[in-house]
């Protein structure tokens, strides 16, 4: 087999090309569709991918955040807007929470074992099996009524942390018990107490690990529809809830609604091409060291 | 000296405790709460307190409702028919291309976009490509001469359609881990097999195929697993129409909730999707456990014969 590895049969690349157009192209349509004027989307004539292009699109969708006012937007919504920051906020705090809460439990776990591996990834295994349509109802009704943290950005918040904690342990429990102990022994004997350590010593050591957790986490929340739908009030909403609201059954403006999917995803797409490999030895550690 | 000791045995105590109260009084307390709701007479509109204890009618109902035994048997139909056929093209996929390719990393990453963009956006766009006049389907279908097909409204059609768009996000995923599994597979193995004059059929079904089967298995079940789960893609596609035909139990559950705010009904279906999970769960933590111990007692029998 080592010998065929220079020269390898043209099928196998016409194989990965079609891979590539399949797992590409319904992407690549949302973005040409977003640069479409709702006429051309609808008159069969016009090309799916060759069309004189335009931003008319963005600009509706963007219109309270730009520091012009296109001319074709006659009245500006500005839902959008608002719930693209709701949405970079609400993201970004609770991924630096799950993070910074993750990796100490996960620390905790793995140096100082006062519970069995077994038992933690046991639990966290069941706690990732859970739906979030599973918690719905519970946390619709205790955000409501007994903590008083509907439609507040701290409920969400609050919601997203623990989805994402058992996770996130689990996979930095894996990083964490490649560093060396020797490292810490020896800070120690420098005089440096836990809390040092572990900020100073360990967490600069699994940075690949704390970017894949970093980015699953972030996915997560930026993502996520259901709780967010069910939490939030107007003015708190967020990128996904906003999208669903907006698609009506018939006469969709399929135009500007792409735009506003492509917001969406533009940040996941960019984590995906600047950290593809922490994203693979995250998604594998998560799946063979079950 | 003595409170740096009595530091030292509370360190791990403080570095747990911010996650443990974050997932006590956000996830373990909501569960527990829900399965005590779910035998409850409540709506929306209720505290908790006010809401008639109603035993186990919340369940007895829903084994009389036929729509709900009815989305029961789509998410089963759904999850054996996804997981089957991403298991199949994704396992094949990483055999056909387990080899020195050029741009495979590039394949990779490429194939990663799909799970992580938003699930209520893949719902979007292939509810574009589906779309009876303007999709990419039709269009195409009928610039060839054919009829277009009724994707979403026909019954039938809406189940394909749901389960081709879930096939688009997933497989990939099955693909990455099998390839990473197949490329840590002991190289002696192989070769002793090429020595042998093994074909590379044999190869793949005597050797490479039995010795991913733990990861296969464990990718099996986290797959299955996050079958049950799914429930953006189809909301934003069908939601659950035509009828029930693509109505699976977590989408039954939010519009339980949603539209019909019965919330005690729903907590008892959000129970039985529980349950279902957890006996998946624990069928693959013991699956995990056997494999764990077969090696153990591989590696004990090796040493003797060792010895």
């Amino acid at each position: 087999m080592s010998v065929q590895k220079e020269t390898q049969n043209p099928m196998f690349y016409m194989l990965m090309v079609v891979l590539v157009v399949m797992s590409l192209g319904p992407i690549v349509l949302m973005l040409a569709t977003s640069f479409k004027t709702n006429v051309d989307v609808y008159d069969s004539s016009v090309s799916a991918f060759f069309f004189a292009p335009t931003m008319a699109n963005y600009e509706t969708v963007l219109c309270d955040v730009l520091w012009y006012e296109p001319s074709h937007v006659e009245y500006c919504d500005p839902t959008f807007g608002r719930a693209l920051g709701n949405s970079i906020y609400v993201a970004l705090v609770s991924t630096g929470l799950t993070l910074l809460m993750g990796c100490m439990a996960a620390y905790a776990l793995v140096r100082f074992r006062f519970m069995g591996r077994g038992t933690v990834s046991m639990t966290t295994l069941m706690m990732r099996m859970v739906p979030p349509a599973v918690l719905l109802v519970p946390v619709f009704g205790i955000w409501t009524f007994q903590y008083g943290l509907d439609g507040t950005f701290t409920g969400i918040i609050l919601v997203y942390t623990a989805m994402n904690l058992p996770f996130v342990i689990w996979i930095l429990q894996s990083f964490i018990v490649q560093v060396p102990m020797q490292l810490e022994e020896a800070a120690r004997m420098d005089g440096a107490n836990p809390i040092q350590i572990f900020f100073l010593v360990v967490l600069p050591i699994i940075k690949p690990g704390l970017a894949a957790a970093a980015i699953f986490t972030f996915r997560i929340a930026w993502n996520e529809f259901l709780l967010g739908n069910a939490l939030l009030d107007r003015n708190t909403r967020t990128v996904p809830v906003t999208i669903v609201n907006s698609i009506t059954e018939y006469d969709i403006n399929w135009g500007v609604i792409m735009a506003t999917g492509m917001l969406l995803a533009i940040p996941p797409i960019l984590f995906t091409f600047v950290a593809s490999k922490q994203i693979i030895t995250g998604m594998t550690a998560g799946a063979v060291k079950g | 000296m003595s409170i740096a000791n009595k530091a030292n045995r509370l360190t791990p105590y403080v570095f747990m405790a911010p996650a443990a109260i974050i997932l006590t009084v956000a996830l373990l307390y909501p569960i527990c709460y829900m399965i005590y709701a779910s035998f409850l007479d409540w709506s929306p509109s209720q505290r908790i307190g006010e809401a008639d204890f109603v035993g186990l009618r919340n369940y007895a109902n829903l084994l009389q409702d036929a729509a709900f035994r009815e989305s029961f048997w789509v998410t089963i139909k759904f999850a054996a028919v996804v997981v089957t056929l991403e298991m199949i093209i994704g396992v094949g996929l990483a055999l056909l291309l387990d080899r020195n390719i050029k741009g495979m990393s590039t394949l990779r990453t490429i194939f990663i976009l799909p799970m992580m963009i938003a699930p209520i956006v893949v719902g979007l766009m292939w509810r574009y490509m589906y779309h009876p006049t303007v999709g990419i389907f039709n269009r195409t279908l009928k610039s060839w001469g054919f009829e277009g097909i009724p994707w979403l409204s026909d019954s039938n059609w809406s189940f394909v359609a749901v389960v081709m768009a879930d096939v688009w996000q997933w497989t990939p995923f099955i693909f990455i881990l099998s390839l990473a599994a197949m490329q840590s597979l002991p190289r002696s193995a192989l070769e002793a097999a090429e020595i042998d004059g093994a074909t590379e059929m044999q190869k793949i079904f005597f050797i490479k195929l039995p010795l991913m089967l733990p990861v296969l298995i464990v990718t099996l079940m986290l797959r299955l697993i996050d079958a049950f789960k799914v429930l953006e893609v189809i909301m934003v596609l069908t939601n659950g129409g035509p009828g029930l035909s693509t109505e699976i139990v977590a989408l039954r559950i939010f519009r339980t909730a949603q539209e019909f705010q019965e919330l005690g009904e729903a907590a008892a279906m959000s129970n039985t999707l529980l349950m279902v999970l957890m006996a998946l769960t624990i069928g693959m933590f013991m699956y995990n456990k056997m494999q764990e111990n077969r090696a153990v007692r591989m590696k004990a029998a090796a040493s003797k014969g060792a010895v």
